[in-house]
């Protein structure tokens, strides 16, 4: 186990610095200055200049790059260009709305998904697996945004049980602010379930095929006690992918959802930087993500080990 | 009262009729070889005994185990003799068993489910029967995990599974096709055993007669779902009575008829393999620690002559693939030289294309190795690549294609068909044809026969030894079977731990051989003719 954990760990911070090197160059050949942004249309070119020196956008390419990934160790990712404050009070603020919002709606996901796969599955061509087929063939095909509408205008406005909108903040309680996070959530969670349901079927199908499972019930074992305790845990591998894949998308790619639901999100404010120039908002942001998309790997990675003790020995 | 009694058992999965009026028994404490070819319905009679049969199934008639009716019992009542009464051992060790799961665990399981024992009482169990197959505690902690084993190994994980709590009936489907000869033995020597001790019936499923001549009692002969002929083992196989049961029998000791090659020794060689070294680097021990290797071929050197069938045989792992891969240009080399028709395939560029057009390769498998989205036409002139712009075209292209096929038996218009339109059989003379369409001067033939049934591979012996004089082909043939070695090779060499250790001219070195190996090798090879003979003499 240590080899393999040494192994990902130092491909873990490779891969970081390796992200760091394409987000920055990345960004700076995107079209637009941030100083003639901030000033707008008519200003001096000398003012436009003087910001340029001011935010230290003349400074060589390296020195530049080396200032950012020496302040990102230190926790410090600068001051935002239109926020004027440090930006990484505006990431921790929004983190606070983003990351409850994509644990709670890949719980929401996996919970759902795993048992209605593995029903599936396991009642192979009945009218439960079709039935199953087809919701989650809808579930694919509907967009969330539009399904975040109808969520909105049956259980906002006809029954009254959630707000349209908004979020208060965690000061206003726990329950109150998960409260508000629950549509969101649900809207966000059903077309990652429906994928995962189908993951979790195909996965198992393939597993129910295989030599050990015929094995297993020579020994006597029931269809049941076969599924549970030989096939799916030998089923999981892709459905652990599947989940890393989708807790990376859900923490910012939840931007259309948060619009619809006038979440504070990690989503909006990306686009807002991206719409103002605001680079060193995006930067941040987008090495954050990279950051998430990396460590999530890594579980997933560190989980595959549990689940497969042919990974724990190779080394 | 008899143990086991099927009568009249038919069986069809939606419509098409598998079994038919299948009919025999087993006693107690006896071996019952079921015999027959793929699709006779050997394995489907097993399962009917499990009662594990696919989706779609219909079946009649009657299977007592010991007197009770099995077909007539609930699927609850099954598990309950499933793994209790009856075990079952599988042909795939490699897959047999979880790989999640550690071996103790899995032998237990057998235990917990039908004794409702606890864990540790069930391990205890697990325990003992490992030992039993020969999985002693010292090497095979229970803690020990399926990949961790070896196919051999596995394969007595399987048995002890089958035999925790001492069934009175063990079917074993093809128990040692997968695994190596001297294995093979070890296993057939166990399962006896095991017969002998505990006085269970063992129905011993097997594709070849002569696995089964040691030991079976009696012999149950199949064919396309019908029992054709069965009798005690022995007198059967003195007296058959069945034109099936005797082609089958010449098919599986069927020599094809060979006239050694007239060798030019001076000659330039068609493969000369001059002191190969193969190495792969084992992973690090510690970060910093230089990667160790994995030398699997040792110092290797032969060479082969213009028309001359070489065999090379040796167990799994003992380097023989690579050497393939080597020869082949698949894969580099560490030390040596490989030259085709003389000239050096291991070079730094690897092998040029006029060289790789001397030598084409026959893979084992006749459904993996081609690509199901082509045609015939297309697989068999794939490698005119080789040849580039001195490619044939047009007409000239329809000649090759038509003449490679005619070669090996098919007709001209099966260039047109898509390659799950062949049988197996079929499959693996397309495979030929391919090799043949670039007019090679060597053909490395990698266990071309092993996956094929017996009557079938007596006609692909017989196609090979035809095209080899006909053509003035070379052959390097690669198995781990040595009947079919001694049938279709003039010389052959035996590979231990990624070193010929012996060679010279196939018979000389199959009736007097020299080499511990080899010797080994040999004895553990199953031979119909002298089982028979050693059990004539024990009755006697």
């Amino acid at each position: 186990m240590a080899p393999y954990l040494l192994k990902r760990l130092i491909s873990l911070v490779l891969s970081l610095l390796a992200a760091s090197v394409v987000i920055f160059l990345v960004l700076q050949v995107v079209p637009g200055d941030p100083a003639s942004y901030m000033l707008g249309m008519n200003a001096q070119p000398e003012t436009v200049e003087a910001l340029r020196q001011q935010m230290g956008l003349n400074e060589p390419l390296v020195w530049r790059y080396l200032t950012w990934v020496v302040g990102l160790a230190h926790g410090d990712f600068g001051v935002s260009y239109t926020y004027k404050v440090p930006t990484g009070e505006l990431i921790a603020q929004r983190l606070w709305v983003s990351l409850p919002l994509a644990l709670y709606a890949l719980l929401l996901s996996t919970v759902l998904a795993l048992p209605i796969g593995i029903i599936s599955a396991a009642k192979r061509n009945s009218a439960a697996d079709y039935g199953i087929m087809g919701v989650t063939q809808l579930g694919i095909a509907v967009p969330n945004f539009w399904f975040a509408m109808l969520l909105v205008l049956l259980f906002s406005i006809t029954l009254r049980w959630f707000s349209a909108g908004g979020f208060p903040g965690w000061n206003a309680g726990f329950f109150v602010a998960l409260k508000a996070l629950t549509l969101p959530a649900v809207a966000l969670a059903l077309p990652q379930a429906s994928i995962l349901a189908r993951v979790m079927r195909s996965s198992l199908l393939d597993t129910l095929s295989e030599d050990y499972i015929r094995t297993a019930r020579a020994k006597g074992l029931t269809r049941g006690q076969t599924l549970v305790r030989h096939a799916v845990r030998n089923a999981l591998i892709p459905v652990l992918t599947i989940i890393g894949l989708q807790f990376s998308f859900l923490l910012a790619g939840a931007i259309i959802i948060e619009n619809v639901f006038y979440l504070p999100g990690l989503g909006r404010l990306v686009f807002q930087g991206i719409t103002q120039r605001d680079l060193i908002v995006v930067q941040s942001v987008v090495m954050l993500l990279v950051f998430a998309v990396i460590i999530i790997t890594f579980l997933v990675d560190m989980a595959y080990a549990l689940v497969d003790p042919r990974l724990r020995s190779r080394a | 009262m008899t143990l086991l009694q099927i009568d009249n058992l038919s069986l069809n999965i939606l419509g098409l009729e598998i079994l038919s009026d299948v009919r025999f028994e087993v006693d107690r404490g006896d071996v019952v070889g079921v015999i027959g070819e793929s699709g006779s319905g050997k394995s489907m009679t097993a399962l009917s005994i499990m009662q594990l049969l696919p989706h779609g199934t219909e079946v009649s008639g009657s299977i007592r185990l010991d007197g009770e009716e099995l077909l007539t019992k609930t699927e609850k009542q099954m598990c309950a003799v499933r793994g209790a009464d009856v075990g079952m051992v599988f042909q795939e060790p490699m897959t047999a068993l979880n790989p999640v799961k550690t071996i103790g665990d899995q032998v237990a399981e057998t235990v917990m489910i039908h004794r409702g024992a606890s864990r540790t009482e069930a391990l205890s169990i697990a325990r003992e029967t490992l030992n039993r197959v020969g999985l002693p505690e010292e090497r095979f902690p229970l803690s020990r995990y399926p990949h961790e084993l070896s196919g051999g190994q596995r394969q007595r994980v399987v048995i002890a599974m089958a035999i925790a709590l001492r069934p009175k009936l063990l079917i074993a489907d093809e128990p040692t096709t997968a695994l190596d000869v001297t294995t093979q033995a070890q296993i057939l020597t166990l399962l006896k055993r095991l017969v002998d001790e505990d006085g269970m019936g063992l129905i011993l499923i097997t594709h070849d007669l002569a696995v089964v001549a040691d030991i079976a009692d009696r012999i149950v002969i199949m064919k396309s779902g019908e029992v054709v002929e069965a009798g005690p083992a022995v007198q059967l196989f003195r007296a058959m009575q069945h034109p099936y049961s005797k082609a089958l029998m010449a098919a599986t000791s069927h020599h094809p008829v060979r006239n050694a090659p007239k060798v030019e020794l001076d000659a330039v060689p068609v493969l000369e393999v001059k002191s190969v070294v193969r190495e792969y680097a084992l992973p690090r021990k510690s970060l910093f620690a230089k990667p160790g290797a994995f030398r699997a071929v040792n110092e290797v050197s032969f060479k082969i002559h213009k028309g001359e069938n070489v065999g090379l045989v040796g167990e799994s792992g003992c380097g023989k693939s690579t050497l393939t891969r080597a020869i082949l240009a698949l894969e580099g080399t560490q030390a040596g030289e490989i030259r085709v028709g003389g000239e050096l395939v291991t070079t730094k560029a690897g092998a040029s294309a006029a060289a790789r057009r001397k030598m084409q390769v026959v893979f084992q498998d006749p459904y993996g190795s081609f690509n199901p989205r082509h045609k015939v036409r297309r697989l068999v002139t794939e490698p005119f690549y080789l040849m580039g712009r001195d490619a044939p075209t047009g007409s000239a292209l329809e000649a090759r294609i038509a003449e490679a096929l005619e070669n090996v038996g098919l007709q001209p218009r099966d260039a047109e068909k898509y390659i799950h339109e062949f049988s197996g059989g079929q499959r693996q003379r397309v495979a030929i044809a391919r090799a043949l369409i670039t007019h090679p001067s060597l053909i490395v033939l990698d266990e071309a026969v092993s996956a094929l049934d017996v009557s079938i591979r007596a006609q692909i012996l017989d196609l090979l030894a035809d095209l080899s004089e006909r053509l003035d082909l070379s052959y390097l043939f690669i198995s781990h079977d040595l009947s079919v070695v001694r049938a279709i090779t003039d010389r052959v060499m035996v590979m231990k731990a990624g070193k010929i250790v012996e060679a010279g001219e196939t018979e000389a070195v199959f009736s007097n051989p020299q080499h511990e190996y080899t010797r080994q090798l040999l004895a553990a090879t199953p031979d119909l003719e002298a089982a028979l003979k050693r059990r004539e003499i024990a009755s006697a």
